[in-house]
């Protein structure tokens, strides 16, 4: 029986990937945060992860062959990017004048929830880690 | 690597608002300059931000497989120009001032004292966030460097 990592580590890769690139999201709003016209950004993690693993799989997607095309809401093969139609726009709590929609105190939040889960996927890919180490070593 | 990239995203910001707070301190330092004609007063100067679009351009141009080389979805901020307001700015009339023109006028700067300490304070805040986001950030990869250690 082949060792495989996908089946090795279990969601825990893409989880983690994900937590750093939504954290890359917030991070941009937050950036953003004094931007006119800015709108706050960020991407639904529990879909975009149901993708990436293939969990998704009764969705009917359309094919396509450029990232610019209608239609491809994640990369959903490999380890790439978040599509930018994945990332879905914020409703904002209050309107601004300068129309942008950036909560800091929630993105602030939002951030900071990230760090954790992020660490906490990293706990879990670090256990699965050590349990293989263990395994060869067979000690 | 997208936890990379937002050294970049909130360092564009964190100097895009130090320039907002150069702004800021410039206005508040003139506020009293006094001038002999309306044309010599000193105007307040206002930056304005706008979201940095390179990433876009990127994307359509390098990416013909839906992958584009680093994360995508990352804007930093930029200070598109620096413009001068066009507020009324104050006419005293003071004889007795050296600068008073004929009729006893001298021209103060249109700068609103209570517009730039807001300003300031919302400045110094978004940056602080920034700060924060970025130590956040560095933790977070520290972190992954130790995996299955």
């Amino acid at each position: 029986m082949a060792i495989s990592f996908n089946n090795a580590l279990g969601v825990h890769e893409q989880a983690l990937l994900l937590r750093s690139q939504r954290s890359q999201v917030i991070a941009t709003n937050i950036a953003n945060s004094d931007t006119p016209g800015y709108k706050a950004r960020d991407l639904d993690f529990a879909s975009v992860l149901k993708q990436r693993m293939g969990l998704d799989a009764g969705a009917m997607t359309l094919r396509t062959s450029n990232a610019r095309h209608i239609g491809d809401p994640t990369v959903s093969l490999g380890n790439g990017p978040v599509g930018e139609d994945a990332l879905m726009y914020r409703t904002p709590l209050q309107p601004s004048l300068d129309g942008n929609t950036v909560d800091e105190q929630l993105e602030n939040a939002n951030f900071a929830l990230n760090a954790l889960e992020h660490q906490a996927s990293f706990q879990f890919l670090n256990g699965k880690f050590s349990g293989m180490m263990k395994a060869l070593r067979g000690e | 690597m997208s936890l990379m990239s937002i050294f970049d995203i909130s360092g564009s910001a964190m100097s895009a608002q130090s320039v907002r707070l150069n702004t800021t301190a410039s206005n508040m330092a003139n506020a009293n300059s006094a001038a002999a004609s309306p044309d010599q007063v000193y105007r307040s100067r206002q930056p304005v931000f706008a979201t940095i679009q390179a990433q876009m351009l990127n994307q359509a141009n390098a990416n013909d497989f839906g992958f584009s080389s680093d994360g995508q979805s990352g804007f930093g901020v930029q200070v598109l120009d620096i413009v001068e307001s066009d507020a009324p700015f104050q006419q005293r009339y003071e004889p007795e001032h050296p600068m008073a023109d004929g009729e006893g006028y001298v021209y103060y700067p249109n700068v609103n004292i209570v517009e730039e300490m807001t300003n300031m304070i919302s400045s110094s805040r978004s940056f602080q966030a920034n700060v924060d986001v970025m130590n956040s950030a560095r933790t977070m990869m520290q972190r992954v460097l130790t995996l299955g250690q």
